[in-house]
């Protein structure tokens, strides 16, 4: 790295200039959610005023009133509909910006994404045969195997397209990934389809949408959530040595097994949880995680940090665009991501393999 | 096994010799390859026919063989309705479009060198499909419109992803990633187009996400297959220059071959198969890809055969819609079945590959 060779007089100054970039970034982000939460509790079929909006949830404080000059519909198309929703893309936003910067750290892949690499879609087909089969009906009893679908897709992708190993290319596991995604998704649709009423519940959930979200899901989820940030945290420094090769994370004391181990931990609990929540969203993982980086740079805690902010921040916005655009129908934010996505994934792709061959 | 990336000494990129064929095997291997590639080709077609007389005897009426065969070969009564009206066109679709996805994916597989070059996997289907939504969507829906439709559709993406995968050559999995990315994007798109379309009109389109045979009858059928037939003398043409193109573009040239022209003639019968198919069924997928492949270790050819992909195609395709309708409780899109099926045969193809680089 050429900045060790310079002076300490002169790098200390650009070390300060990367960390107020990065706290500016961070700042920024938390704007940006905070408008994003809110156009996501304004817009709609039923559009409410900003200023209503913020009257209406600050109404949720202690002592508040529900302010008596904005409609009860109004009222009630906020709190009882949008809230919950905003709160769901909140938690499984966070849930999937992590899981993407995460599953980049440690595969050393940045084509991937918790949705690419068909672990979303390993939830989701154990969330079909959980209601399908197992008479599971509320997601509290899901949840469990969106978990343990979510680490057999990330455990049997990773094999297939050889992770981490010498042999395995990026491309190659992005492949593996999207064969395993194929054939995942392919089932859980030909197993909702065939029994339609049982699944009245998850219709809407397997596109990925967020519509008619009740309390239940996120209030589930979320603490499963918060956990894997707070590990994903905790990982993060150890991931920056993985990130530079396995030989050069062993030579400074870090043991890499358990470090991929963990990440495993991580993107279970997120993909997984997140995927119970919102069902099975693509490409979300894979912008934010580029964004992440493109704006603090190779640190993984910064990114983890970002990425938890820019998540919702995207998954919010991609849900409000799905709202508008085909009313009175919606269009699933899952659609949504994957439409604003590709394109991401087309221009990492091409700045990947630059050659030709 | 081919490799994904192809290499030099591939018998399936370099199609001159295959070393495996001076090898004497018991059986089939006795003859002369030549003559064992037509017993092979012709036990397909035997067993897609076999296949086809089951098909037709399953359903909530269910036939025995011999009484399927009467009512093909002109008896009364109502299993000649049964099986002449409602399961004769789709039987035949199946085998028919199944048909030409194999075929194009055999030539679009030997053009670019690449297994998994094939339409459905770089996103030629789904921009079909695309086309075909428009047409149908802006109310000018009859056969011919619609398989125009998406024959622009696909032709117009073959075009983009082209371009976007071209960076000093096309690097065969970067081909493959911005494919599937426009795959993605183009199914947010269709499904955005129905969404919007239904709000105006009643579609049966909708039905059509995964691709289904369940709405061809006769009068959707016929058509297509006349435009299929007239594709499928291009494509006989186009056999001899395609396996000279193989060779590679300076020995096509000094047979006199225009590389070029050929080319674009090929991809533009390549994409019209799938079009064809599209506009009728909606997008089909992974039957492209894995036709031609399985029909190269049946025929044990050292290219992709082009007949033999067309014949397992569409055994494979109608073996994909029996399970389609009658394995589930509920009927099922048969592009559901043909996902399942192709995505395994994906995986499959990796995990031998990583063994053989291993």
């Amino acid at each position: 790295m050429a900045t060790t060779t310079l002076p300490g007089a002169v790098r200390a100054p650009r070390a300060a200039a990367r960390t107020r970039r990065r706290v500016a970034g961070l700042v920024a982000a938390v704007v940006l959610l905070v408008v994003a939460l809110l156009l996501g509790l304004a817009v709609g079929a039923r559009p409410v005023a900003l200023g209503d909006v913020v009257r209406v949830v600050a109404s949720l404080l202690p002592g508040g009133a529900v302010p008596g000059d904005v409609a009860p519909a109004d009222v009630a198309a906020v709190l009882d509909l949008r809230l919950p929703r905003t709160a769901a893309a909140l938690v499984a936003g966070a849930g999937l910006g992590v899981a993407g910067a995460v599953v980049q750290a440690v595969t050393r892949n940045p084509l991937a994404d918790p949705g690419i690499l068909g672990v979303t879609a390993g939830s989701a087909f154990a969330v079909s045969i959980a209601v399908g089969f197992a008479g599971v009906t509320a997601a509290s009893g899901w949840i469990w195997f969106s978990f343990v679908g979510a680490a057999l897709a990330a455990v049997t992708v990773s094999l297939v397209g050889g992770a981490g190993r010498s042999g395995g290319s990026p491309a190659r596991l992005t492949l593996s990934g999207i064969a395993l995604g194929a054939v995942l998704s392919g089932i859980t649709s030909s197993i909702v389809l065939a029994d339609p009423r049982r699944f009245d519940a998850v219709r809407a959930w397997e596109v990925g949408s967020l519509a008619d979200r009740g309390w239940g899901p996120v209030a589930t989820v979320a603490p499963f959530v918060v956990a894997g940030i707070v590990l994903a945290l905790l990982v993060s420094r150890p991931l920056d040595a993985v990130a530079l090769g396995d030989d050069h994370a062993s030579s400074v004391g870090v043991s890499v097994p358990l470090v991929r181990v963990a990440a495993l931990v991580v993107v279970t609990l997120l993909a997984g949880g997140a995927t119970a929540v919102v069902g099975p969203i693509a490409f979300l993982g894979l912008m934010v995680a580029h964004a992440a980086r493109g704006v603090v740079g190779a640190s993984q805690p910064w990114t983890i940090g970002l990425s938890a902010l820019l998540g919702p921040v995207l998954l919010l916005l991609a849900d409000v665009l799905g709202r508008v655009a085909a009313p009175p129908g919606e269009l699933s934010a899952g659609l949504v991501t994957a439409a604003i996505g590709a394109p991401v994934l087309i221009v990492v792709a091409r700045r990947l393999t630059g050659g030709a061959r | 096994m081919t490799g994904l990336v192809p290499r030099r000494d591939d018998p399936a990129v370099d199609g001159r010799r295959d070393p495996r064929l001076g090898v004497r095997r018991p059986g089939l291997g006795r003859l002369r390859p030549r003559g064992r590639r037509a017993v092979a080709t012709a036990a397909v077609a035997l067993v897609a026919v076999v296949v086809a007389v089951l098909a037709l005897g399953l359903g909530d009426y269910p036939l025995s063989p011999p009484e399927v065969l009467r009512a093909l070969l002109g008896g009364d009564g109502p299993a000649s309705t049964i099986v002449l009206q409602w399961r004769l066109p789709r039987v035949l679709a199946a085998l028919l479009f199944g048909a030409a996805l194999g075929a194009s994916g055999a030539v679009f597989q030997s053009l670019t060198r690449n297994p998994l070059g094939s339409p459905d996997v770089i996103g030629f289907s789904t921009g079909a499909y695309t086309g075909a939504i428009l047409v149908i969507v802006s109310g000018a829906a009859s056969t011919i419109g619609t398989a125009l439709g998406a024959l622009a559709g696909g032709l117009a993406t073959a075009l983009v992803v082209y371009l976007l995968a071209w960076r000093r050559g096309v690097h065969g999995l970067r081909l493959i990633i911005v494919g599937i990315a426009v795959t993605a994007l183009l199914h947010s798109v269709n499904s955005w187009l129905l969404l919007r379309a239904q709000a105006e009109v009643a579609l049966s389109a909708s039905f059509w996400g995964a691709g289904s045979l369940a709405l061809v009858g006769w009068p959707q059928l016929l058509p297509a297959a006349a435009l299929l037939a007239v594709l499928a003398v291009l494509v006989a043409g186009l056999a001899r220059p395609l396996r000279q193109l193989e060779l590679g573009d300076d020995a096509a040239r000094a047979h006199g071959l225009r590389a070029e022209g050929t080319r674009l003639a090929l991809v533009l019968v390549g994409v019209a198969l799938t079009a064809v198919v599209t506009a009728s069924t909606g997008p089909i997928i992974f039957v492209a890809l894995a036709a031609p492949q399985l029909a190269r270790r049946v025929v044990r050819s050292a290219g992709v055969p082009l007949l033999g992909a067309a014949l397992v195609g569409g055994l494979l395709l109608l073996v994909a819609d029996v399970v389609a309708q009658h394995v589930t409780t509920t009927p099922v899109p048969v592009g559901l079945v043909t996902l399942v099926i192709g995505g395994a045969y994906l995986i499959s193809l990796l995990v031998a590959e990583s063994r053989r680089t291993r």
